[in-house]
């Protein structure tokens, strides 16, 4: 009718091209999950004394400031303290009800699929194959989305920096485990309360030690299945929510909630120019229909 | 005065409204202008401390706490009320309801100038902002929700600018550009709604990755819809409130012959529609991820004034002023969901965002986070009021033929 034939395979071009330009965006997110071979650290708070020894051996693997408070104050874990630029990994104190205190290390998780990662519009973080989740501060635009995507709060930010902020954290000392050697907190660790191995050999460490000792600990493995999994792993004598860990994320990694959102990105993109260009073309006709009503024959 | 340089008469002419310099300088002096003169002096200080000393020094961010007022504000809430561009453009251009045709032109312009100082903003929060290109010209990451709404931005942020040039081209006389940029007018409209539909969505997705950060009642798989649709009523609802604005306080450049309560009577209609679907989405949000129970809290309460008070309210608002022919009462409607919008969007980014951390960890701006907010709201007051003051904006200019 009011349509010719070249305005329809124009929309349809169109329509098509929408269809095919966005398929970069999905395999992107196909996931890290397959690395089966990464390594990790096993924490057991059970075995922490919170001697900060890991906080120490850290500050020196990374070149990092001097603290504000030496590393044998112990009156820095009255207070419960978080990751910062010049701090990649802190020990906080829990104290529990009828119970002795609890001890545990922050720092970056890890995690199996960073949300992180998932989150910078740069692709400045990478999930390495040996399970380190690195950061290129080359790339970084500075927009601290991985800031807000990170379920655990771990990087920090040089905001005092005015020419060349970077985003910090742990980076479980990758360079250390690519020459073969531990990360700088494990191997300080007195206790024996971090070990480093296989993530897969740790959980079966893991669950053998809750075997061992089930009245010791509480039956859950935290790292297994949170948010797709950590390579850091938890075993902990009291719930997680009482040292600090989140256990409201699931088990679904995060980055799957904006992978869902954003695969609807190509329908808009297919449907919207045919659905709006076909509105165009009926307005147009309605209007061309109205102005030569004299031709009936 | 008798300067007769060809140069010096077109600044006389088309920026002096035919005054002679110093007249013109002296007419500046009004004490809207020095109220103005003060805000920008504060935001320029605020950006030498910002650029000079880094965000630390001049924001109250931290590692907690991100991002502030200039993402939660001039971000979020500026990209949303830029929203009339693309709902107007769409409305009388693809669905052709050509009443509307006179308020085309200062909805895209609004929406031009909101989007070009949405960049600003973010050239102040960025942490790096000479490497904001990165994303197209370094490394794309494409799982990630900015990425799009970078893309998105840079994108339509262009396509406004064109779309915003014809009052320009007849000002300044370039009749021949002017025809090209009108024949493309369908084409960019089409590109403006593809575009807003999925950056407005995209700012709600942004949120989607942090579920536990943000308040169960804020966090929903519906954000993005939430953002999307609530962006149509900021649109609506700012062509009403900027459009009473600007025939207030430019009431000579209007168009005698247009008549905007009536037009406003038929935007009131549509923001009554489009308000209560987002009411009841909201609500069936709450009621599908089985959230009701946080309604009788603190921020349940908040919750609640936002939903009733902000959008449920106008949205009844709006329908009795168009049942009653009330223009009056569209405008106070429309005042209030423009409100709505802004304490929505603060809502998710600052309020109900880290609503688990304790007091002392919280985020309030610092007065020079305030100081440079308020620069940017000027500066968009300032070049509209600039632009309508000189170009065809308000009224059509009588020597071109109408608009397509």
């Amino acid at each position: 009718m009011g349509l010719t034939r070249r305005q329809f395979l124009g929309a349809l071009g169109g329509a098509t091209a929408g269809l095919a330009l966005p398929r970069t965006t999905r395999a992107a997110q196909k996931g890290t999950l397959g690395y089966p071979e990464s390594f990790g650290v096993l924490c057991d708070l059970s075995l922490c004394v919170g001697c900060r020894r890991c906080e120490q051996a850290c500050n020196e693997a990374n070149d990092l400031p001097a603290p504000d408070q030496a590393f044998d104050d112990p009156t820095v874990l009255q207070h419960l303290r978080r990751t910062t630029e010049s701090a990649y990994t802190v020990v906080n104190t829990y104290p529990q009800a009828n119970a002795p205190a609890v001890h545990r290390k922050l720092q970056c998780n890890h995690c199996q699929e960073p949300a992180c990662a998932s989150a910078c519009p740069v692709g400045a973080f990478t999930k390495t194959r040996e399970g380190a989740v690195i950061y290129n501060p080359d790339l970084c635009i500075g927009c601290r989305y991985c800031m807000v995507a990170c379920p655990f709060g771990i990087p920090a930010y040089e905001y005092h920096d005015p020419l060349t902020p970077r985003v910090r954290k742990c980076t479980l000392c990758h360079e250390r485990i690519l020459a073969g050697k531990r990360p700088a907190c494990v191997e300080a660790c007195p206790m024996e309360a971090l070990v480093f191995g296989k993530r897969t050999e740790l959980l079966e460490r893991a669950r053998n030690r809750i075997a061992a000792k089930p009245e010791n600990y509480l039956h859950h493995v935290y790292g297994e299945h949170e948010v797709g999994g950590t390579n850091w792993l938890y075993l902990s004598p009291v719930p997680f929510d009482q040292v600090g860990l989140p256990t409201n994320l699931g088990e679904e990694p995060l980055c799957a909630k904006t992978g869902g959102f954003l695969s609807f990105i190509p329908v808009v993109i297919a449907l919207w120019p045919a659905f709006l260009g076909g509105t165009w073309l009926f307005k147009r006709h309605n209007e061309r229909q109205g102005q030569q009503p004299k031709e009936g024959a | 005065m008798s300067q007769t340089a060809p140069t010096t008469c077109w600044i006389k002419d088309k920026l002096f409204f035919g005054l002679g310099a110093r007249e013109y300088l002296r007419s500046l002096l009004t004490p809207f202008n020095a109220v103005a003169a003060m805000i920008l002096l504060a935001g320029g200080v605020a950006a030498v401390v910002r650029f000079g000393q880094g965000l630390g020094t001049a924001t109250n961010l931290s590692h907690d706490n991100p991002w502030g007022l200039w993402i939660g504000f001039d971000l979020l809430c500026g990209v949303a009320l830029a929203a009339g561009g693309y709902v107007i453009s769409s409305t009388v251009y693809l669905f052709g309801l050509k009443a509307y045709q006179p308020i085309v032109r200062p909805a895209i312009l609004t929406a031009f100038l909101g989007y070009a100082f949405v960049v600003l903003a973010l050239l102040f929060d960025l942490g790096r902002p000479w490497r904001l290109p990165y994303p197209f010209v370094v490394q794309a990451g494409f799982s990630s929700v900015m990425f799009e709404v970078a893309v998105c931005v840079a994108t339509y942020c262009t396509v406004l600018f064109v779309e915003a040039t014809p009052p320009a081209f007849e000002w300044l006389g370039w009749r021949k550009l002017r025809a090209v940029i009108l024949h493309l007018t369908i084409p960019l409209t089409i590109l403006g709604v593809i575009l807003s539909t999925m950056h407005q969505s995209s700012l709600g997705g942004l949120f989607l990755i942090a579920p536990g950060k943000l308040h169960p009642l804020w966090y929903s798989p519906y954000l993005p819809v939430f953002f999307f649709i609530s962006s149509i009523i900021a649109g609506l609802s700012m062509i009403v409130v900027e459009g009473s604005l600007s025939h207030r306080a430019l009431h000579h450049r209007a168009d005698p012959g247009t008549d905007f309560d009536a037009l406003t009577i038929g935007l009131a209609r549509a923001g009554a529609i489009v308000m209560f679907s987002y009411f009841a989405l909201k609500i069936l949000g709450v009621i599908s991820d089985g959230n009701w129970t946080y309604l009788p809290t603190a921020y349940g309460s908040w919750f609640l004034v936002e939903v009733l008070g902000f959008v449920l309210v106008p949205c009844l608002l709006f329908a009795s002023a168009a049942r009653n022919r009330r223009p009056r009462q569209v405008k106070l409607a429309a005042l209030l969901s423009v409100l709505g919008v802004v304490l929505n969007r603060l809502n998710v980014s600052l309020v109900a965002f880290n609503w688990q951390l304790p007091c002392e960890q919280r985020y309030f701006p610092s007065w020079m986070e305030l100081a440079v907010t308020l620069s940017i709201i000027l500066l968009i007051v300032l070049v509209f009021r600039s632009a309508a003051l000189r170009m065809p904006i308000l009224r059509p200019d009588p020597t071109y033929p109408e608009h397509p």
